[in-house]
This record gives structure tokens, C-alpha cells and sequence, in this order.
């Protein structure tokens, strides 16, 4: 039997560079998606999230959010908890880290903190969604901001401070150019969405305020949808890569 | 050649796959030292005095971005907290190059990376439990780390990798702390990726006053 911890540092390399390599080979098949299908009978509720506010959601496995920006305001943060467990939230350097990628879009997904998926992105119109610089603060003047916002959506769930850590700023497209330095690539369009389907029962924060890179504030509404989806609704993303189906057979063991 | 000061407070081989803990008062520095090259050393920070402010990488990264800096730590770089106050400031750097996006290694997160049959060999966050237990902390309060030594390089294309370390046996980092400053390490157990060259060795940490 293969004794992991006995190998020769030759062999964990050559274990390594097989899985980066099947990890870039695939890299370029994240793209963007169409709007999902959405019938009327599976719409649960509608959310309309004005400048600057935030809201909460509790949603059940299997449930999605589709959420829109009509207007191309630049960045909404999100953040996401396990229901069942709120020590179980996003991870943002795992997410990054499992999928070899900062870029997520179809077919990514986002890891908690135990190596299960929180929601996987089962449509997305490729806006870019930053995972490394985190929400807005109070250093954007008064009023609301991203900090404060999550922080308050996490304390009514009977949540504090300690249970908000990384976050992640949808509608960002974060670049990282040549020497290193970071910056927004563009703003988003209007009509930018993504669709994010709960892998697990999931408590959620959402804040309609930009991402902290961005000039000025929040220039229109975010819409949330809330809906039932299919049993395979998310069976791209489990596909996608071989990080994605273990994260999805890590979901199987807990919820079996 | 470590250092000609012989005034430290505390002088500590860290085992190789083992945490480490201590609290430095503001102006206080903390030497981390790769003993024998290519080790990350995981690293979280706590207020001292209120554990529910700690180390923001977003805070820190946030700020970098904002001065035209770069993704990644180096000489300069002002660890900030999740109320965006310094918490520490590296004051001494001869590696280059310390992650802060990638996050620590964990049995779970292993399973999704390397594959379920990795699931029961060590990792960093088995050691950040064991020593925040310690301080009367768990889970919740593991949060985005600091990767000292770990070369994380993100790419222009978005990749986002881990490749083989770039510090020398005896290359340090010094960091000042700026607040009461609860340190915790873990000297990184991972043999499933390059961040410690495949065969996880021994650090010093070395406390000086100001």
C-alpha cells in the first residue's frame, strides 16, 4: 500500500506536477454562460437590494440565488456559511488554491473551510468575481460599506465578528499584471449576473456595495432570485475538474 | 551570521511539522528564521489584549493594492488587523516573497487537492487548533494566514500555484509587532506540494525588546 508519508521527495514532486498539469490543461475551459432557465413555478422570492444596503438569506440545499446587476455596479460582496454549522464558511484561499485559480466563473465552485463546496457558480455572464482584496470599509466615508454591512448580516444571524474572515466581492474583475501590482480590469456591464447554486444548506450575506478598488459608489440595484433547481442542475461544475468532484464526494459523505 | 544582538528573550527551535506560539509587546521583533531553506512557516496574529481582532489578509493585500504594491509580502509590508490597524510591520527580509493569499494546508482540503487518500497525513491547521486551544480559541477563529517562505506566485492569467520555495538555509523575516501581538506558527507539514521542497524541516524564532 502507498505509504504517503514515506515517499521520496521525487516522488511527492512527480504526484505535484501531475495533478498542476491536469489542473492547467482545463484551465482554459472555464467560460462564461447564457442566462439560466428559470421557470416561474420554481421562483421562490425576489429580493431587490438597493445602494449601499445588504441582505441576508437562509437557503436550503439545492436551492439557488440568481443574482443580477442591472445597472453594472461595481461589486457586491458575499459571504457564505454552513447553516447547520457556521464554523463551516467560505474559504477564500481554498477556494483559489483547490481550483489553481483566481479566476472563477461556470464550472468553479466555492470551498469552505472543510473541503466541501458551499455553492457552485452554475451560470455566470464573466464579470469576475475577486476572492484576494475583500469588501469596502469605513475609510469610504460614512455610510454603509462592505465591512460593516457583512458584519451586520452576520450578527443577525447571531453571528459576530469573529465568523467573518475572507469574503468575496462579486462583479470585481481583479488583475494581476506582470510585476505583481493589482488592479480592476474593467467595470462590469450592465445586466452582469451569476447564479450560484447551495451545495449545502447555507446562510447568506450579500452587500450592494462596491468592491474597494472602485471609484465611487453604488450605482444601481442588485436582484435576487431565489429558486428551486434539478437534482443535476450543478452536474457541470461536478464535472469540471477533478478538485470539484472530490469537493462534491467530500458534500455526499456529509449529507449520506 | 544570525545576528550579532545577544539580547533575546526567547531563542526556540521550532520541530519540524510543530506549532508555535508567543506574545510580543509593541516594538518587540520576532525573527523567523528557515533553518535549512524551502520551509513555510504558517503564521496567524491576534490582539493580544482582544482575540476577536486579528490578521486580515484582505485588509493587508487591500492596502498594497491601493499604495501600487504587489500581491504578495516583503520588507515594508504592514500586517494589518480585520479593523484595518497595523499589527505588525516586516522590518527585515531576506527571502523576497511570503504568501498571504493561498491560506494553510488542512487534513480536508487536502482530500480536494491531492486526493481523499491524503486525508489523515498532518497539517497546518491540526497545528493552529491544537495551539489556539491554548488561548482558549478554535475553529471560528482560524482565519486567511500569512505563509512566511512559501512561494505563491499569481499569474497574469489568473493561475494561482504553489512552486518551490526561494529561501536560502538561514534566510529570515523580522517582524515588529505594533500592538500586543499574540503570534501563532505552524511549520508547515505539507509534502503534497513544493511550499517546503518535500521533506518539512526546523525553524528558530528569536524575540527581541525594541
Amino acid at each position: 500500500m502507498l505509504d504517503l508519508d514515506r515517499l521520496t521527495p521525487d516522488e511527492y514532486r512527480t504526484r505535484y506536477l501531475e495533478l498542476q498539469s491536469r489542473a492547467r490543461a482545463r484551465a482554459g475551459a472555464s467560460s462564461p454562460t447564457d442566462l439560466p432557465m428559470i421557470p416561474p413555478d420554481d421562483v421562490i422570492a425576489t429580493e431587490t437590494i438597493p445602494p449601499g444596503a445588504y441582505a441576508s438569506f437562509r437557503i436550503r440545499r439545492g436551492e439557488a440565488l440568481h443574482i443580477v446587476n442591472p445597472a453594472g455596479t461595481p461589486g457586491a460582496s458575499l459571504m457564505l456559511w454552513n447553516a447547520d454549522d457556521p464554523s463551516e464558511r467560505f474559504n477564500a484561499g481554498d477556494t483559489l488554491k483547490l481550483q489553481w485559480t483566481t479566476r472563477l466563473t461556470t464550472g468553479r465552485v466555492l470551498f469552505s473551510d472543510m473541503g466541501r463546496i458551499l455553492a457552485a457558480i452554475i451560470a455566470d455572464s464573466g464579470a469576475g468575481h475577486d476572492a484576494v482584496l475583500g469588501p469596502s470599509k469605513p475609510d469610504r466615508g460614512a455610510g454603509r460599506n462592505g465591512r460593516d454591512n457583512l458584519r451586520n448580516a452576520a450578527g443577525k444571524f447571531g453571528l459576530s465578528r469573529r465568523d467573518l474572515a475572507t469574503s468575496l466581492t462579486l462583479f470585481a474583475d481583479l488583475a494581476v499584471g506582470e510585476d505583481g501590482t493589482m488592479c480592476l480590469r474593467r467595470a462590469p456591464s450592465p445586466g452582469s449576473f451569476v447564479t450560484l447554486r447551495a451545495e449545502m444548506n447555507l446562510l447568506v450575506a450579500l452587500s450592494n456595495t462596491p468592491h474597494p478598488l472602485a471609484a465611487g459608489g453604488a450605482t444601481g440595484s442588485i436582484i435576487v432570485t431565489r429558486y428551486r433547481t434539478a437534482a443535476d442542475a450543478a452536474a457541470f461544475c461536478r464535472a469540471f475538474s477533478e478538485e470539484a468532484r472530490r469537493g462534491f464526494e467530500n458534500n455526499d459523505a456529509y449529507f449520506a | 551570521m544570525l545576528t550579532t544582538r545577544t539580547n533575546a528573550l526567547l531563542d526556540v527551535t521550532v520541530p519540524a511539522r510543530a506549532p508555535f506560539s508567543a506574545v510580543l509587546d509593541p516594538g518587540q521583533t520576532l525573527r523567523i528564521i528557515d533553518l535549512e531553506s524551502q520551509q513555510a512557516v504558517d503564521a496567524l496574529f491576534y490582539n493580544a489584549d482582544d482575540h476577536t481582532e486579528r490578521y486580515s489578509a484582505q485588509d493587508t493585500l487591500l492596502a498594497q493594492a491601493r499604495a501600487g504594491g504587489r500581491y504578495d509580502l516583503t520588507t515594508g509590508a504592514i500586517l494589518r488587523s480585520n479593523e484595518d490597524r497595523p499589527m505588525a510591520t516586516i522590518i527585515g527580509d531576506t527571502c523576497g516573497f511570503h504568501d498571504t493569499s493561498a491560506g494553510a494546508c488542512s487534513c480536508e482540503s487536502n482530500t480536494v487537492r491531492f486526493g481523499h487518500e491524503t486525508r489523515y497525513m498532518h497539517a497546518c491547521r491540526e497545528n493552529f487548533l491544537t495551539e489556539l486551544a491554548k488561548y482558549g480559541m478554535d475553529k471560528r477563529d482560524i482565519v486567511a494566514n500569512v505563509n512566511f517562505f512559501m512561494n505563491v506566485p499569481i499569474r497574469p492569467d489568473g493561475e494561482l500555484t504553489v512552486d518551490d520555495g526561494v529561501s536560502e538555509p538561514g534566510g529570515y523575516v523580522d517582524l515588529r509587532a505594533e500592538m500586543r501581538l499574540l503570534v501563532v506558527l505552524s511549520n508547515c507539514p505539507q509534502v503534497n506540494n513544493p511550499c517546503n521542497g518535500f521533506r518539512p524541516s526546523p525553524i528558530r524564532c528569536v524575540v527581541w525588546d525594541r
